[in-house]
């Protein structure tokens, strides 16, 4: 075993997951709250630190301090696991994702998997559980409704989700997100092929069907995180607050901390698959290939370059949530199965019949 | 590293027990979970990552879904301890042991037996996942669509017959 290997990974784990994850979990709580107040014209909390920056270390200490009640009617084992299915998962899919090039030598990833999408949707398929079992352990009506809907939503969007990648993983012929996105750095962004090979006659032209899955992506991403537009798994006016209505304390803020995470680790896939991951546009500061060493201070760009997009992905999450209204359930399934389904099925013949009309050795 | 496998072998073994001892059926659904997740892990320490993403995928992540939702919905309360009568145990016992003495004569008499099995060489140009898309949609694209035909047949067939029985 080398241990040069596993210390590097134990520090990348470190850096990348607690160090700058969970504090992006913080500030987008923070955010959240002061992006709402602007829309809806209020102030929102500034009072802790300078313009209310510490109010999640003050939200921290006060969901330690609250008396973690359990209700008796519960079935304790899984009531207890349940808060840690929703945030692990979470968590472990940032494993894959390339938020960097090199520092120090090491290549930014915390796993450079050949499986990276797959890997991703296949942990995240098991943040349900959590929230499943939430419902069904917490033993009483509401929290079990919101379970239930949580659980056909998720199974439902998951399709649309898997299969909207697919024409983009046809593109890149590679599920290697670390190769997707060397590649977007050198021939264009997906969803913005404006230089090197992207800009093409070719390129241009499969940005279309690239931009329909960013589009199905993105919605069925904000289904699978419970984010409001099709929120119904906790819709305060129906259910309470649904799966998580008997939680309290630190099990209520690991679902909470759970859902932002999902989001951050969410929006940092958008960003990989669509928008570049770590490359700035037009090649600036882009090392020819893996072998070459990047400088300290490029690394540090690239590593900034990653959670800026992130973060403004999470502004974008965000302003969405207070912009458009709840769907009715019904809707939200008729969208699911009816409209992105199929939409994601049709994207990918498009694309492979493009992609073998616009082929570069044909004559077209 | 020896370590991982006889952890996750455990872990396999530990969650198929709670199946057949849980029992709470979502206690059962979950071990399952587990032994699924500890199988994958097996398979990636065998460099097999496609296959160990799948069984999650599809086993753990979508198939036991839908396990625990049908036992939720269905409200499947504890089943009560059923008594062990000596004729159940004799003839489970015998079932399992055929199994045994089947799988273990397989191995010992096939046609690997005594020969060290050739090694899987992970080839650092090609993963996995593209050799097994070339078998799959070039060597065997026939029978691909065959089965993928027959699938979509009996996923609408099913549907038909759930919604004629519904009028």
């Amino acid at each position: 075993m080398d241990w040069h290997l596993l210390i590097a990974a134990g520090v990348k784990i470190v850096v990348f997951v607690f160090l700058l994850t969970l504090p992006l979990v913080a500030m987008a709580v923070w955010a959240e709250r002061r992006v709402s107040a602007a829309i809806q014209d209020r102030v929102g909390p500034n009072r802790v630190g300078p313009m209310g920056l510490l109010q999640p270390v003050a939200d921290g200490i006060k969901f330690l301090l609250k008396e973690d009640f359990t209700p008796a009617h519960v079935r304790k084992t899984f009531f207890w696991l349940a808060p840690t299915l929703v945030m692990v998962p979470a968590l472990l899919t940032s494993a894959v994702l390339p938020f960097g090039t090199k520092l120090f030598g090491e290549p930014m990833v915390i796993a450079d998997l050949d499986v990276g999408p797959l890997f991703i949707f296949a942990v995240a398929s098991l943040t349900v559980y959590g929230i499943v079992l939430a419902g069904w352990s917490s033993n009483s009506k509401y929290p079990f409704l919101g379970g239930i809907r949580s659980s056909s939503q998720m199974i439902s969007y998951e399709i649309s989700l898997g299969l909207s990648v697919v024409p983009l993983i046809m593109l890149y012929g590679d599920l290697n997100l670390g190769h997707i996105v060397r590649e977007q750095a050198h021939n264009g962004w997906t969803l913005l092929p404006l230089w090197g090979e992207g800009l093409s006659v070719r390129g241009l032209i499969l940005a279309i069907p690239m931009f329909i899955s960013f589009v199905v992506f993105t919605t069925a991403m904000f289904a699978e995180t419970n984010r409001l537009p099709f929120d119904l798994p906790e819709c305060e006016t129906e259910l309470v607050a649904g799966y998580h209505t008997e939680y309290s304390s630190m099990k209520f803020a690991l679902f909470f901390l759970g859902e932002y995470a999902a989001m951050i680790v969410g929006s940092g896939l958008c960003v990989t698959l669509f928008l570049g991951g770590w490359s700035l546009p037009f090649g600036w500061l882009t090392p020819a290939d893996t072998a070459v060493d990047v400088p300290f201070w490029q690394g540090l760009i690239h590593i900034g370059v990653f959670f800026a997009k992130v973060i403004a992905f999470i502004l974008f999450f965000i302003v969405i949530r207070w912009t458009l209204p709840r769907f009715r359930y019904d809707q939200l399934m008729k969208l699911g199965w009816i409209y992105f389904f199929e939409i994601a099925v049709l994207n990918i013949i498009l694309t492979a019949v493009l992609m073998w009309l616009l082929a570069p050795g044909s004559a077209a | 590293m020896t370590f991982l496998f006889y952890f996750f072998s455990a872990l396999v073994l530990f969650g198929g027990l709670g199946v057949v001892f849980a029992k709470n059926p979502v206690s059962a659904a979950f071990s399952m979970v587990i032994s699924f997740l500890g199988m994958a892990a097996l398979f990636i320490q065998l460099d097999a990552f496609l296959i160990g993403v799948l069984q999650v995928l599809v086993y753990a992540g979508a198939i036991m879904v839908l396990f625990l939702f049908i036992i939720m919905l269905l409200d499947v309360e504890e089943v009560e301890k059923r008594k062990l009568s000596l004729p159940t145990v004799i003839r489970a016992g015998g079932v399992g042991a055929a199994l045994v003495v089947l799988i273990s004569t397989v191995l010992m008499r096939g046609g690997t037996a005594g020969q060290a099995l050739p090694k899987l060489v992970a080839s650092p140009e090609k993963s996995d996942v593209l050799r097994i898309g070339e078998l799959l949609f070039g060597t065997y694209w026939l029978p691909i669509q065959i089965i993928a035909v027959l699938l979509l047949t009996a996923t609408v067939g099913v549907v038909v017959l759930s919604k004629r029985e519904l009028k």
